[in-house]
């Protein structure tokens, strides 16, 4: 090689390495393409809702598709002093279970209510894991309106699941526990401890919960579900590990057998079994929390007794599909044939066949039977394997056009592949560690397709880092096309657990502006500044207090005494939509209320020492916002201040 | 004589024309429209022959809302005298109108036509008259006082008032009244027999 040769060699390499190290950033955007696809202009409305769990945090948040904008933080199981939740009296008892108060929970699967396997835009439902809990929010007010303990239940990660019509949204349990609870070893696991399987009927008129009946089944870890649609419609899936029933050590003792199970569960029989009376009464106390939103107030009920179904008194109830290995997901696709399971440690994606699992029942072609349940030949029942489907994959939705899109945890990336053929056609990386993923409406009968977003674990080098605790984190990845293409992160507020999607212009038509101040029942609700009052009882005071812009009625009030309990009765008078007003006392021992037109809420306040108590409009309301503020007098104990206000 | 009575065409030409004067109680008669930036969606009132009512659900609420900065007088719908008399006068007018055609002399179709003119130029008065105290007759004490400023919605046409626009024109209703009264004085001056 001439000296020339060897500069044309060197040179044509490095040409090569720039080319390549150009192109080889597969998966990064950074093109005006993906920007351009995720720029939603000024004043216009993104797409899709999408409805992300807060994991941890306890709430739902609210983000655009496909802008990633955070639109709103809803609060659930959480305390949340932005607007008083879980503070005020009125929110309060949605708090409360048989524990007492809990100001949190770790939310992870919200789940919209549909009509005919289509998301219909009434309700999300969601999970309270930690204690079993299922919450409904309004959609309309995007308000939590209900929230049912499960009782019997310990570890409520497989909820809230939902059939086709909302007949049901169930729960089950992943922790086996005693039932009903009592003190006995851990290590008597295999004798005393017990799964349930609840069904939880939704009225279809105002969505209210009740718990219909609950299923005992094996002491095995029960953590997802999917409803049947179609013709599975009246059967639900749930995902079961830890057949070995082990309770020390998981990570190897659950991992032995090489097949765990699904149950597939059929709760139409369910239903008949319930009318022939085969349902016992279990005694178990829990908690009913339902918000009204005419009184503005919660009210929490306690149940006491709860309909339990037997397997072993219901043959044809439950059959097990032997699934390998430890799985974790469990999805039906939208024609309601295909029961997708995710194996966490396994190397394939069994994919169950509902017609092959129909005839392979009629034939009963069972190869064992665990606590009266039979169990199913894999070979019979198994529609296909998905070769080569990533390291540990966990989840899938469907693009309704015969694709589906696995999430893989351990090489984090999502994996397309095709039904009916079982072959992968397209993968890519995600950062890192996805979990679950979602396409609007990509787990009901009609998805709407177009994105699929990845909900991941780690976001190491996506964004600035803060500190030792990083953001948690989406990203936003384009199927319109044959290969996927990354077009947005955007971080997120807790654990982005599973999130659901739905084109906006459902939600938007349905939206509730204001609370009619006619229809305002609120105990110590206003219906007119004229009725604005302070009434002192022993040692309560109430004060009916008004808001408008941009003042308060009354702004001034002496004769308070150290001692007393205040009792701020705020409704605010406005009729006009985005118009809340914002309350806080200085001192005050709880949250700022944010109260919205129409609506009323109550701070609570117990001053400790005398003097003169600033309290102002927290939330910026217009013009003269700065001057909306009063004073409350607070006198010793024994003082002879009469009570008098302005 | 004869030439001042009517003919069966022109007696039912004049009873339609009365009739349509039901249309004045199924629609606002007049509109003021305000726009400003806070208010994407639109936000005015709707004056009806017996009420007043906002362009959306709680406009009337929202605009005295908006009027007390300024110090305007709050409008309160069931205390203007006005709202009570002026159903009874579109009857009566129905009525003249029916009784024109029963007598079927064109005399008296002049006198209602005469009235109709009469009581709008009327009306119109006495919208301007409110539109002037509630304009004009501001609390002293308002929060927001620019010197010189009044706050009179025009009577016809558009206007700026601080940083609200301010459109008032007639609505629904009075195209019922125009129709009415255009039909009338058809009857009255068409000479083809």
């Amino acid at each position: 090689m001439s000296t020339k040769q060897k500069a044309r060699f060197i040179i044509s390499i490095f040409f090569i390495a720039l080319i390549y190290s150009c192109s080889g950033n597969n998966g990064k955007p950074g093109t005006s393409d993906a920007a351009e696809k995720v720029y939603v202009a000024p004043g216009e409305y993104d797409e899709f809702y999408a409805f992300m769990s807060g994991g941890f945090s306890g709430q739902i948040t609210v983000y655009g598709l496909p802008s990633g904008r955070l639109f709103k933080i809803i609060p659930i199981f959480a305390q949340h002093p932005e607007n008083g939740y879980g503070y005020t009296p009125e929110t309060k008892p949605m708090l409360q279970t048989s524990y007492g108060e809990i100001p949190w929970d770790d939310a992870h699967h919200p789940e919209l209510s549909q009509t005919d396997g289509t998301p219909d835009g009434r309700w999300i439902f969601i999970n309270a894991n930690n204690t079993p809990r299922v919450a409904r929010v309004n959609l309309s007010t995007f308000e939590t309106e209900e929230i049912i303990e499960i009782p019997n239940s310990a570890g409520n990660h497989g909820s809230p699941f939902i059939t086709m019509n909302t007949e049901y949204v169930v729960a089950s349990t992943r922790f086996s526990v005693p039932i009903p609870q009592k003190d006995v070893p851990i290590s008597s696991y295999k004798e005393n401890f017990k799964g349930t399987i609840s069904f939880i009927k939704v009225n279809p008129e105002n969505g209210r919960m009740n718990i219909e009946f609950q299923i005992l089944v094996p002491g095995f870890n029960y953590d997802l579900a999917h409803a049947g649609k179609g013709p599975s419609h009246g059967w639900a899936f749930f995902t079961s590990y830890n057949s070995e029933q082990a309770n020390t050590l998981l990570e190897i003792n659950a991992s032995q057998n090489d097949k765990d199970f699904i149950a597939a569960i059929n709760w139409k029989k369910a239903e008949e079994y319930i009318k022939e009376g085969k349902g016992k009464k279990y005694n178990s106390e829990y908690y009913h929390n339902i918000y009204n939103d005419e009184t503005h107030t919660a009210t929490s009920n306690v149940e006491k007794e709860i309909l339990v179904l037997d397997p072993k008194d219901c043959p044809g109830l439950i059959y097990y599909l032997p699934t390998p290995k430890s799985p974790h997901g469990v999805d039906v696709d939208p024609s309601g044939e295909y029961i997708v399971a995710g194996g966490k440690l396994a190397t394939v994606i069994p994919v169950h066949s509902f017609s092959k699992m129909i005839k392979a029942i009629e034939n009963k072609e069972f190869i064992s039977e665990i606590f009266g349940i039979p169990v199913l030949k894999y070979e019979s029942v198994i529609a296909g394997e998905v070769e080569d489907p990533g390291l540990g994959p966990l989840h899938t939705e469907f693009d309704g056009n015969g694709y589906a899109y696995t999430s893989a945890f351990i090489s984090s990336e999502i994996v397309k592949w095709k039904l009916g053929t079982w072959e992968v056609v397209d993968r890519i990386p995600t950062y890192y560690s996805i979990g679950h993923l979602m396409i609007p409406g990509g787990d009901s009968k009609t998805p709407f397709g177009k994105y699929v977003v990845a909900l991941n674990k780690i976001t190491k080098d996506r964004y600035l880092p803060t500190g030792p605790e990083l953001c948690q984190s989406a990203q936003l990845i384009d199927i319109s096309g044959d290969k996927m293409k990354l077009l947005l992160d955007f971080p997120t507020i807790g654990e982005p657990h599973y999130a659901q999607g739905i084109p906006a212009e459902i939600l938007m038509k349905g939206q509730k502006k204001i609370y009619e101040l006619g229809k305002n029942n609120h105990k110590y609700g206003l219906r007119s500044e004229k009725d604005a009052k302070v009434e002192k009882n022993g040692n309560d005071v109430h004060i009916y207090m008004s808001t408008t812009r941009t003042h308060f009625k009354p702004d001034n009030i002496e004769g308070i005494k150290i001692g007393d309990k205040v009792y701020f009765h705020i409704t605010n008078l406005e009729q006009d939509w985005d118009i809340p007003h914002g309350f806080a006392v200085k001192g005050m021992n709880t949250a700022e209320l944010l109260i919205m037109p129409g609506q009323t809420r109550t701070a609570i306040w117990e001053p400790k020492s005398e003097g003169v108590y600033p309290f102002y409009c927290t939330d910026f309301c217009s013009a003269l916002h700065q001057e909306m503020q009063g004073y409350v007098r607070v006198s010793a104990k024994n003082s002879s201040n009469e009570l008098k206000y302005n | 004589m004869r030439e001042n009575m009517m003919n069966k065409k022109e007696r039912l030409q004049t009873i339609i024309a009365a009739l349509i004067l039901i249309g004045v109680f199924l629609f606002p008669i007049w509109k003021i429209d305000l726009q400003a930036p806070q208010y994407p969606e639109g936000i005015g009132l709707r004056i009806w022959v017996n009420q007043i009512t906002g362009f959306n659900e709680f406009d009337l609420n929202n605009i005295n809302k908006l009027n007390h900065y300024i110090g305007m007088k709050e409008i309160v719908p069931s205390s203007i005298p006005e709202l009570k008399i002026m159903p009874y006068i579109v009857l009566f007018l129905i009525a003249f109108g029916i009784l024109v055609s029963i007598l079927k002399n064109k005399r008296f179709l002049t006198i209602w036509l005469s009235l109709i003119i009469i009581l709008m130029i009327a009306g119109l008065y006495d919208f301007y008259i409110w539109g002037y105290d509630y304009g004009h007759n501001l609390n002293p004490n308002a929060p927001i006082k620019v010197p010189g400023m009044s706050y009179q919605p025009p009577l016809l046409g558009s206007k700026q008032l601080l940083n609200m626009k301010s459109i008032s024109l007639p609505d629904i209703g009075s195209y019922f009244i125009g129709i009415s009264f255009l039909l009338g004085s058809y009857v009255l001056f068409n000479k083809k027999k």
